[in-house]
Formats: structure tokens, sequence, C-alpha cells
């Protein structure tokens, strides 16, 4: 790499992590302000475990996001296998369409049919109602983990199995399974990370009382963010790294041997 | 196989879950609080005022699109050819902001951005003119570019990365230089990448109401604010559901237009 | 008459990562010639071309094209034209785009952009082709497209890196005798990368035989089949018998546990040499008659003749391609005139 190069993907770089980096140091930042920095302190570190306001929306963003990707995985890893096995093809080509429908739908609009469908048939809008909507949006990214994954698979494998002696239910079990599970991994992580960082779905479908994180923060913007947001996202962004070092490690791990 | 039931269940969720809550949405976009057919909201979101809303939303969904083009490109190849020990690491390097709250990563650049912030402050010790953007377009650009910028980088390089080296070492045999290939060939082919990358940029953007409400300030009105507006202050569900129809039509007749050049990859930009 | 020098390659090096791929490779390149470059694959073969073509860089040694040094020349300036392994067409082109491609760049005339595609169609038999799209042609067709796109630019040298190896054997055998064609029509050298050993004997003028980044042996192609300079060599060209042995004194050698008179000389007196003995330069004789014997194993027929294996008491076993037939587990005797013995210089690997 050159020079001209290096600079480019530095200032990118830069760019990128410059809020990241305002971010963490606010959350050491020892003023309420986001505007001047008054020395270190931990007391938002601190205070974050006592203020129940944001611990309620630690715990409904990761609820639902556990639920929400387990369950999506759940429909959309068999939905994936339905289309796959037991369409036709001009069937398949509508269900696809439709399954893309909310990838490609802006989550706006998303947001607004579903709280509109829960209104609709008297759904009560809270846990349940965040809940099923995002679900909802999650399982078209679980389809599409999975179905390539299918498509890859050679299917003299499944029928290998069968000859030697297998039913069908244990050759799904111990060939096709096995050989499709990173697709339904992807998925799941994918499903999971859409989950939390979700803002817009959730803010029309929940109701009062119940706030992830992101509405948390939306609502707090105009007036100012409480810095114990700050130290918040920090850990968390710190778990998320230390997460993805120890794996990046294992992987490397994995290839060398 | 046979069993045709297994499909059954997941035809009732689409119907439930995609199907239905979008025809409840036209279904609102053509009546009255009442109930009855009405065109009313229809040609209320036709009005110049409104349709002024939709054209500023495209203008600046569509300027951040190209910025993005413009800036995620050159960053897509550099990518490319780095070595492969480090290349994996900095791809990773584009994501891993991602997994930051966007509300956060968003509100921090009014810290940046701020008459009194953190740029400002650099450019005054550097005796530079200061920058006040806060709450206006640009700032609204900029978030957009920030927030969306890997949308485009990440399937740009994915396109540039399976394409066939041999094909530039081609046209480079053949005697075209650097320059001619990259137009002719690698340009080319890497348009699929690049339909993907708008798509993930513009569709987003256009229909924002976060970023322009934490950077845009009020009178800043995108469609997507329009919207929200409707159903969570104004309480009018039907011209709400008649603007999105509107967006709607328009998303798809672009979708329309790019799609014959998406024909190909099923999705695999994602995974 | 010796034509002159094209290309000279002057103690070429090249490696990828600490690992040596070309080690100080000397080679000339006469006009006109169609020369192979034959080796196993990782032998360095390819890296040769691509340095020649310009896609990479040599990091000792030069390379001279008519005397002049073009070591550090872009790909673009070079007059040599490459046809790639897998064609490399450019997929959002048709045929007639893909082979103007050369000519458009060096802006050419319309007219005469069409008139010089159409020749180059007819010469590879594909007139009528030019409003085609790639992905609706055969792998054949493909190649086609491939040469005539490159030889379109009218290079003085081609180069050709496996481009056969995706066809199957009877195309190949078409487009083996169709390329010798053009290559003599044009009066252009080529130069072919291979590891298909006969591909290389039934086209080539002269063959250059690699292993591990260095030059084995450098003949025509019946040089090489007959006078292998090494056991390498020996048995990478044709089947080989390659026997450990040692020479006892000039023209008396000593293998698989008898001596046999041989026509060379030179060596030091118990010098450990390595024999090869083509497998139809043994004769199958009565057990009485024969130098030695050994117990045939296995027995296949080829057409024109039986492949034998035989094994001897002490171990040493023989591939033999013989017009007469003996049963497996029946005794034969064997005999190796002295012109068939091989004698080479231990090659360390």
């Amino acid at each position: 790499m050159n020079l001209i190069k290096k600079l480019y993907a530095g200032s990118i770089y830069l760019f990128l992590y410059a809020p990241i980096v305002v971010l963490i140091v606010f959350s050491f930042n020892d003023s309420k302000s986001r505007g001047s920095w008054d020395g270190f302190t931990l007391r938002w570190y601190a205070e974050l475990f006592h203020n129940s306001e944001i611990l309620n929306a630690l715990y409904y963003t990761i609820s639902i996001a556990v639920l929400a990707s387990l369950l999506a995985t759940i429909i959309g890893t068999v939905a994936a296998l339905a289309i796959y096995y037991h369409m036709k093809p001009f069937q398949k080509n509508i269900v696809m369409n439709l399954t893309y429908l909310p990838v490609l739908n802006p989550d706006i609009v998303t947001g607004i049919s579903l709280m509109l469908l829960f209104i609709f048939v008297k759904f009560e809008l809270g846990f349940f109602s965040l809940l099923l909507a995002h679900i909802v949006f999650n399982v078209p990214y679980v389809v599409l983990a999975v179905l390539p994954k299918l498509k890859q698979f050679n299917h003299s494998l499944y029928e290998a199995a069968l000859d030697l002696g297998a039913t069908p239910r244990v050759a799904f079990r111990k060939i096709v399974f096995p050989e499709i599970m990173p697709g339904i991994i992807t998925g799941l992580l994918f499903a999971f990370t859409l989950s939390i960082d979700d803002f817009v779905i959730s803010f029309f479908t929940t109701g009062s009382g119940v706030n992830n994180l992101s509405i948390l923060i939306y609502s707090m913007a105009r007036r100012g963010i409480h810095p114990t947001i700050n130290a918040l996202s920090t850990l968390l962004f710190g778990a998320v790294l230390l997460l993805l070092l120890i794996v990046n490690k294992r992987i490397t791990k994995t290839e060398m041997n | 196989m046979g069993k045709k039931w297994l499909t059954y269940p997941y035809h009732i969720w689409m119907a439930l879950f995609t199907v239905i809550p979008l025809a409840l949405i036209v279904f609102f976009a053509f009546t009255s609080p009442t109930g009855e057919f009405t065109l009313t909201a229809m040609q209320r979101v036709v009005d110049p005022i409104y349709l002024g809303v939709f054209w500023h939303s495209i203008y600046l969904a569509g300027l951040s699109t190209i910025l993005c083009f413009l800036i995620g490109y050159p960053m897509a190849m550099i990518l490319v050819g780095t070595k492969l020990k480090y290349r994996s690491m900095l791809v990773l390097m584009i994501v891993i902001p991602m997994w930051m709250n966007f509300l956060l990563r968003t509100y921090a650049w009014m810290t940046l951005l701020e008459r009194k912030g953190l740029i400002n402050i650099i450019l005054t010790s550097l005796h530079l003119p200061v920058v006040n953007i806060l709450y206006t377009d640009y700032a609204v650009v900029l978030g957009m570019v920030y927030n969306f910028l890997p949308f485009m980088i990440l399937p740009i390089y994915s396109v540039l990365m399976k394409m066939d080296k041999n094909l530039i070492e081609a046209a480079e045999d053949l005697g075209a230089s650097r320059w001619q290939a990259f137009i002719k060939i690698t340009f080319p082919l890497s348009l699929p990448g690049v339909y993907a990358g708008i798509l993930m940029v513009f569709m987003p953007a256009v229909t924002t109401f976060v970023i322009s409400r934490l950077l845009g300030g009020g009178q800043y009105t995108l469609i997507g604010n329009l919207i929200e507006e409707q159903f969570l202050a104004v309480g009018d569900w039907n011209f709400g559901s008649a603007l999105s129809v509107f967006m709607l039509v328009l998303i798809l007749l672009s979708l329309g237009f790019m799609s014959r050049y998406e024909k190909e990859n099923e999705g695999g930009m994602f995974f | 008459m010796e034509k002159k020098v094209l290309i000279k390659m002057d103690h070429i090096s090249k490696s990828f990562e600490n690992n040596k791929i070309l080690n100080d490779i000397t080679l000339h390149v006469r006009k006109n010639e169609f020369l192979t470059l034959l080796g196993p694959s990782g032998c360095g073969k390819t890296t040769m071309l691509r340095i020649l073509a310009g896609f990479e860089q040599a990091e000792q040694g030069s390379v001279f094209f008519a005397d002049t040094d073009i070591s550090l020349w872009p790909p673009y300036k070079r007059k040599i034209n490459t046809v790639f392994q897998k064609y490399a067409l450019f997929p959002h082109m048709n045929v007639f785009e893909n082979i103007a491609f050369g000519l458009k760049i060096q802006k050419v005339h319309q007219k005469e952009i069409t008139n010089r595609v159409m020749d180059m169609l007819a010469l590879v038999n594909l007139s009528g082709f030019e409003h085609r799209s790639i992905d609706s042609l055969s792998g054949g067709q493909q190649q086609r497209i491939a040469i005539a796109r490159a030889l379109i630019n009218e290079p003085e040298v081609l180069l050709l890196d496996e481009p056969l190896g995706a066809l199957d054997l009877k195309l190949r055998r078409e487009m083996q005798s169709e390329l010798k064609k053009i290559q003599m029509r044009l009066g252009i050298t080529f130069i072919y990368v291979t590891h298909d050993q006969e591909e290389a004997l039934t086209m080539s003028d002269t063959i250059v035989v690699m292993n591990n980044g260095t030059i084995q042996q450098i003949g025509r192609p019946e040089d090489i089949y007959n006078e292998p300079k090494n056991a390498f060599v020996a048995d990478f060209i044709g089947d080989s018998n390659i026997l450990p042995g040692r020479m006892i004194a000039d023209y008396r050698s000593f293998f698989a546990g008898h001596e046999f008179p041989c026509v060379d000389s030179g060596f030091s007196i118990n010098e450990m040499v390595d024999i090869v003995v083509r497998p139809e330069d043994i004769q199958v004789v009565s057990t009485a008659q024969g130098m030695f014997t050994a117990v045939v194993q296995t027995v296949t027929f080829k057409g024109v003749y039986y492949e034998m294996a035989a094994t001897m008491d002490d171990g040493y076993s023989w591939l033999i391609h013989s017009t007469k037939m003996a049963m497996p587990q029946t005794e034969i005797g064997l005999c190796i005139g002295p012109d068939e013995i091989h004698v080479m210089k231990q090659v360390q690997s």
C-alpha cells in the first residue's frame, strides 16, 4: 500500500471511529453536559447500576433480542426447508418475493404497518407486540441465510444416507442439518444484531412503559443524553469487541491446525 | 418428499405479517377516518408543500448516495488490494462501528459538530475558520453518509473480490493501460455491487426520520418525519398511510429499474 | 538454418513469500519457434509465462526482447499477448467486442476493426459468431475466441497457459493440430505451458522440462524422449523403470542384483547412478534365455501391446510393454540391450 492509499483508508477509519471515540471519552467525563470536559470519573459507570430506567431498557433490549432471534431462527429455518423442498418453482418465486419484501421495505413502513395490524386486531401494544414485530423482521434474514446453504448442499449425501439404511428423519438430523448449520448460525447472529440495534420498528410497535435502549436514547436525545448511557454503550461495545477478538483468535487457531 | 402441508405455516405467517399489514396501509390510504372510500388523503399527498418534502428527501438521500459511492468505491478497491493477512481485519473494522447503537453514534456527531464542539476546537487551534453546520442539511447529509457508508463499501468490495483478476491482466495484455482496464473492465463488472450499494444507502436514507430529527433540526422535515408525525403526533392515519403508499410506489419504481441488474445475486450481498 | 533469438531470459529468479519459484532460469527462444514449458504443477512454468507477459517482475535477472531489456515494461507495452488458462473473456462484452478490444484500445478505424475481427473469426472457424454472448459458447468455442482476441494485436509472441486444460480429450486433440496450423500459418513464436507430456511431444519444436523452479532439460521432442538427461525427465516423459545402480567400470553397470553391459563411460568407479529403462525396451524371452527372471504379477491389454508388471526375487519390479503375453504368476526371462540402458547422474531431490 502506498502512502496515498494509507492516508485515504486512514481518514475513512477516522471518520467511522471519531464518534465512537467521542462517546467512550465522554463516558469518563465528570460533567453532565456534552460540551465540556471536567476531568476523569467513573461515576457514570457506578450510577449505571442504580438507574432503573436504563437497566429496564437494557433488560428489554436483551430479552427481546434473544427471544426474537431464537424464535425467528426456528421459524426461518423451517420456512427455508419448506421453500426448498416442498414448493413448485412458481410458488417459490412468489414466496421468495414476499420474503424479500420486509428486507427491502423501509423500516418505517414495516413499523407502521405492524402497528396498524396490532391496533386493528386489538392486540395490546407492549412487550409481546414488540417481540412479535422483531420476529417478523428477523425471519426473512434467517431464510435468506439458510437457503443458500441448502442450495449448496449436495443432495447425493442425503440419498447416500438413505441408501445406507438411515430413515429420512435420521438422514436429515445427521447429514442435512450439520451441513446447513453455518447458515442457521449466520441467520441467528444477524437476527440478533438487527434486533438489538433496532429503533424504527420498535418505536412504532411498543407500548407505554416498554422501552428498549434505542427508544430511550431517542427520547433523551433532545434534552441531552445522560452520560450513563455512554457508559453502558462503552461497556456493550467493549463486550462485542472482546467477543470478536476471541472468535477471531479461535478461527485463526483452527485455520492454523 | 411429498409433505406439502409443511409449506402452510410459512404461507400463513407471511399472509398475516407481510401481506395484511401492507394491505392495511393501502386500505387507510384510500379511506376516510370513518372508513369510506375516498381519494382525499392521496390528493393531499400531491399538494406542492408535500411534494416539496418528497423532493427534499430524495435530494438529500441522492446526494448522500452519490457521496457514499464516490468515497466508498476507492475504499473498496484499497481493501481488495491489501495483503491477505490484513484484509479481513480491515474489512471487519468497517463493520465494527455498526455494533454501537446507531442513535448514539448519530448523537455523537452533535457533540463533534456543535458550535463549541470538538471539530471547531481543533479548527480554532489550527487558526482555521469554524464550521457551523449542525441543524442544517449539511449535517443531515453527513449523518447519512456516516451511517450508510459501510453499506456502499461492502457490496462493492465483495463483487471486486469475486472478480477474476485474469480479466484485468487480459485487458492490460491486450494493450489497455491501468486506467483503461479500470474503465472498460473493472468498473462495468463491478456494477452489480454498485447497484446493491446504491440500494442499501438510498433506501434507508430517503426514509429516515432519526438522522434528520437529531442533526437537522425541526425546520428541515423529511418524508420520514412527516409520516412519523401523522401517526404519532397528529393521529391522521389516513394521510400517513397515503404518504407511505406514495413513497413505496416511488421506491418500487426505482427498484424495478434496478432489478434487472440484480437477477444474479439472490440476496447474496448479505452473506 | 539457425533462426535468430527473439526472447532471452537471463538468470531469472523469483520467489513468493520465501518460496523459490524460479531459480536462475536462462532460456533463449527463437523466432517462429513453438516452445513448450513442460512440468508438474508448481514447477514454475506459469510464473515464467507471467514474467514474460509482464504481470510479474523477476527479482533477479532480465528479460530481453529482440535485444531490448523489457524487464520493467508494463504488459500493455509488450508485443506479447497471452491466452489465459480459463480464457479470461470479458463477460460483459460479446464475441465481436472481445476480439476487437485490443484494436479499440489502439483507436484503430472502425472499418478496419470490423474487417480484422471477421478475418480472425474465420481463422478460428467461428465466422457468424460475432454477436453471440460469451456464456452461450462452449468451452472449445471460448478457447478459440480467446486465441483470436490475442492474435488480433499481431503479437510477435503468443503465450499460452495450459489453454486446452479444460477441454475433453477429443476436442483437445483437434485443437492441438489447429493451434499448430495457426502457428505455422502466421509464423509467430508460441510459448506454450502444459503439464501434459503427450501434448508437448506432439506440438513442440522445442521442449523445456522444468521441475522445482529449474530447467531440467531443453531439447527437441525426440531428444527429450530418447535421451532424457536425468531420472526426473525420464520419469516425467513417458513410462520408465528407474532403479538405483552403480557403475562398476566404463561400459559395465550393476543394478537389480545383476551386471549389465552398457554404452556409458566416464563415471568414477562404483559411482552411484540412476538407471532408466523404458518399458518397451525390455524384451520378454524364455527363462533360459533371459539375463534375469521375474514373476508376472499383472497383465493389462493396452491395444497395441500388453502392459505387464513383474517382480524379481529380491523385490525389484519392472514395468514391461510387450507384444508377447505371459500369464500372471508365470516366470519369464527378460533381456535389456546395452543401448537401452540409460545411465544418469543421481539428482538430489
